[in-house]
């Protein structure tokens, strides 16, 4: 087994000029490297650093050091777990919906035989249009006194207010979080689609599976990897939702995300100290949501091949 | 290969001139911006009240050594603080005058972002704040932190009692007389009018709560120059009974449907509804010109003529009323590279005709007694409402100065809304310690 493997890693015996291509190329992309390694870390450093201190920007004179205070405060605050909360609410309903009704889409895409390009284009237009600008067309949409939704929704009063209270808060934000980006999860499921063979998905026809058979044994176990990025990307973006918020509710009636806490205490408060904090804990946040969706979709891959 | 080398060789030239047409742009552009002849230009950041006048006075303001460019803030009061303090914590140079909002004055000098006012400018603010000086008190009060002047007062706003004088007299309220919330709520409530508030979690609700606290005697904090120590009143008489009134707005037939949402412009509406007796309203100066430009188009001069103001309306029987004080202060930034032009611009810009102009011709009202009777003498405005706003600003309530203001009123609010569920038991006593746990860093705002 190891015999082919042995002659391609000897390869690289490599010859003076070799190395010394090597060495260039080394040379001139360590500019790139130092350049990255200061864009990238030094604001993570710089925030780790600025967390551990009592520090509002408009009191720099009180500036003092706190040690891991802010975090203490953050992690035992019910303001911070009530929005983080909210931020799995959102993530969860937004990627599931957008899951479901952009595999939709995404079949759509694929099978689709006249005005392909037409049909695809008017897909993905929502995912062109800004966030802020998406968020206010919905929040005019929304609204009781010139919106179209309470007129169109039978079982909803005209003079309903859809920003007046925690849930209906919340559902108007994901609406409009899920229009805004269907389309990418659609775009994402589109190239797995595109990777199913047809070869196998005209045996299994030959064989005799019924649709629901083909698209269950055949399409979705062989579109796993893409599932796991487009549900990846759209879980980490959805966690740090932050637009829609600002513009529909300005996070009030506590439709307020982590990211958008994050702000107020950075921003609007100018309490750089707890801003900081708040920011590393949100960005260790995004690792755990990261790493147990890659964990629950290695497991679906061990599963499923046990089955197969 | 020929006609491609040409194709290339067209596209490069075509590029090349583009670019040379952005540099030939650029350079212009930055030309303009030193003033063509050298000259420097002071940028001056303004709110968007009276920018032609502020336009006006940028133009009449500049000398032969410096011009002066007017740079447009964002429209709500906490955009205008992010977007100043942004340029101001990167030590911008550019930023070389701008108008304040008066909460923000403290904060901005104790972050050492402003210059200080010295001279006898400064000594007439401070003689001012005594009661002494040219500035009406509670405008002088504005820009004062740790006993030194930060900026210059430009217009100062205050809230009175806007009323439909049927509505008070059909109640056989006498409003000549200082009236209080709870006659108000009352005489409304019994006569099908209305009690127009703002409570919508914003500023303005906290500007709401700081009059009736302070109307009772209280405070929501002082002791604020000791920054994060600063003692947290709130929890006391007053403080109770500017609860017992919101709840008694909130809880009576006088509340507006949208009460937790109001602001400013929400009640406007409901002076002149075409059913019902009409408001009681506290707003701004603005209301008066607001009415009056209506006249004609949806207003008769007989319901214009019905339109009544005075004084805030008492929080306690017999103890006098503290109408909020807000308007626009101008200061001169730290890092400006022309510190002693733009102190000088910003005394022009402050001058006592152009407060006559905001005053007349938008409705902006002067900052000191001498504009005041100039815009007075001018016939623009009734004698008493006139006299009514100098009183009203010279005998207000600022809020509180600390250089922590935005969790002070960032706390309050948290605690304070929505006014539906305010408790004299327990809301004061829940937002003082709230407001102590954040101002320690205890707690998330």
């Amino acid at each position: 087994m190891t015999a082919p493997v042995k002659p391609a890693k000897a390869k690289p015996v490599a010859s003076d000029r070799a190395r010394a291509e090597t060495r260039l190329g080394q040379k001139l992309v360590a500019p790139a490297i130092v350049l990255m390694l200061l864009v990238t870390a030094f604001p993570m450093l710089r925030a780790l650093y600025l967390s551990t201190f009592d520090y509002a920007l408009t009191a720099p004179d009180d500036r003092s050091f706190v040690g891991l205070s802010n975090y203490l405060t953050a992690l035992t605050d019910p303001l911070f777990w009530q929005t983080t909360g909210v931020t799995v609410l959102y993530m969860v309903v937004t990627v599931a919906v957008e899951l479901v009704i952009g595999f939709i889409f995404a079949m759509v895409m694929h099978r689709v035989i006249f005005a392909r390009g037409v049909i695809r284009t008017s897909i993905l237009i929502p995912y062109g249009i800004i966030t802020v600008v998406s968020g206010f067309a919905w929040q005019f949409a929304f609204s009781f006194q010139n919106g179209f939704v309470n007129g169109w929704l039978p079982f909803v009063g005209d003079d309903f207010n859809w920003f007046g209270q925690t849930g209906s808060a919340v559902v108007a934000i994901m609406v409009s979080e899920i229009w805004k980006t269907t389309p990418f999860m659609s775009l994402l499921l589109l190239a797995g689609l595109a990777q199913v063979s047809e070869d196998m998905i005209e045996a299994a026809k030959v064989d005799g599976a019924t649709w629901t058979q083909r698209l269950t044994k055949v399409i979705l176990p062989n579109m796993r990897a893409a599932i796991m990025v487009a549900v990846l990307f759209r879980a980490l973006d959805a966690y740090r939702i932050f637009d829609n918020i600002f513009v529909m509710t300005a996070g009030a009636v506590k439709t307020e995300s982590i990211s958008f806490l994050t702000y107020r205490q950075t921003i609007e408060q100018f309490q750089l100290g707890m801003g900081s904090a708040l920011s590393v804990l949100l960005f260790l946040s995004v690792l755990v949501v990261a790493f147990a969706i890659v964990k629950l979709f290695r497991v679906d891959l061990a599963q499923a091949r046990q089955e197969s | 290969m020929r006609s491609t080398n040409g194709l290339w060789g067209r596209r490069s030239r075509r590029r090349r001139r583009a670019a040379l047409a952005a540099v030939a742009a650029l350079a212009a552009g930055s030309l303009t911006a030193c003033g063509g002849s050298g000259k420097p230009v002071l940028n001056w950041y303004v709110n968007p009240d009276g920018v032609d006048t502020f336009q006006k006075y940028a133009k009449s303001c500049s000398t032969d050594q410096y011009e002066l460019s007017v740079q447009l803030l964002p429209n709500g009061a906490t955009d205008q603080r992010t977007q100043l303090a942004r340029r101001l914590a990167a030590e911008d140079s550019s930023t070389d005058l701008m108008n304040l909002d008066p909460v923000f004055v403290a904060e901005f000098a104790n972050a050492g972002w402003l210059q200080q006012v010295e001279g006898d400018l400064a000594d007439s603010i401070t003689a001012s704040v005594q009661g002494d000086g040219d500035y009406l008190k509670g405008a002088a009060e504005t820009v004062t932190w740790d006993d030194k002047v930060y900026a210059i007062p430009l217009w100062a706003n205050t809230q009175v009692l806007w009323y439909r004088k049927s509505l008070a007299q059909a109640a056989g309220l006498d409003m000549s007389q200082p009236v209080t919330w709870d006659q108000v709520i009352q005489a409304a409530a019994d006569n099908g009018g209305t009690v127009g508030v703002q409570a919508n979690k914003y500023e303005a609700y906290v500007v709401w709560i700081n009059a009736l606290v302070q109307g009772a005697g209280g405070d929501i904090v002082s002791d604020t120059e000791a920054g994060r120590d600063a003692k947290v009143d709130i929890d006391s008489d007053a403080g109770r009974k500017a609860a017992e009134i919101i709840k008694e707005l909130a809880d009576s037939k006088a509340a507006q449907p949208d009460l937790t949402v109001s602001n400013e412009g929400t009640s406007l509406g409901q002076m002149f509804p075409k059913d019902g007796a009409g408001e009681f309203m506290v707003n701004w100066t603005f209301v008066y010109k607001n009415y009056e430009g209506l006249v004609g188009d949806s207003l008769t001069d007989q319901q214009f003529a019905d339109l009544g103001w005075a004084r805030y309306p008492q929080t306690v029987a017999g103890e006098a009323s503290k109408p909020p004080v807000g308007g626009i202060d101008i200061g001169v930034g730290a890092y400006s590279k022309h510190p002693d032009f733009a102190m000088e611009a910003a005394r022009c810009i402050t001058s006592e005709q152009a407060q006559v102009d905001l005053a007349l011709d938008n409705g902006l009202m002067p900052s000191t007694n001498a504009a005041y009777d100039k815009v007075s003498a001018s016939g623009d405005y009734p004698a008493d409402l006139i006299e009514l706003f100098r009183t009203s600003v010279d005998e207000g309530g600022p809020r509180p100065k600390s250089a922590f203001y935005a969790m002070i009123s960032g706390a309050i609010q948290a605690k304070w809304h929505s006014p539906t569920s305010v408790s004299p038991g327990s809301t004061p006593k829940d937002s003082a310690t709230y407001l102590k746990d954040v101002l320690e860093g205890k707690s998330l705002l």
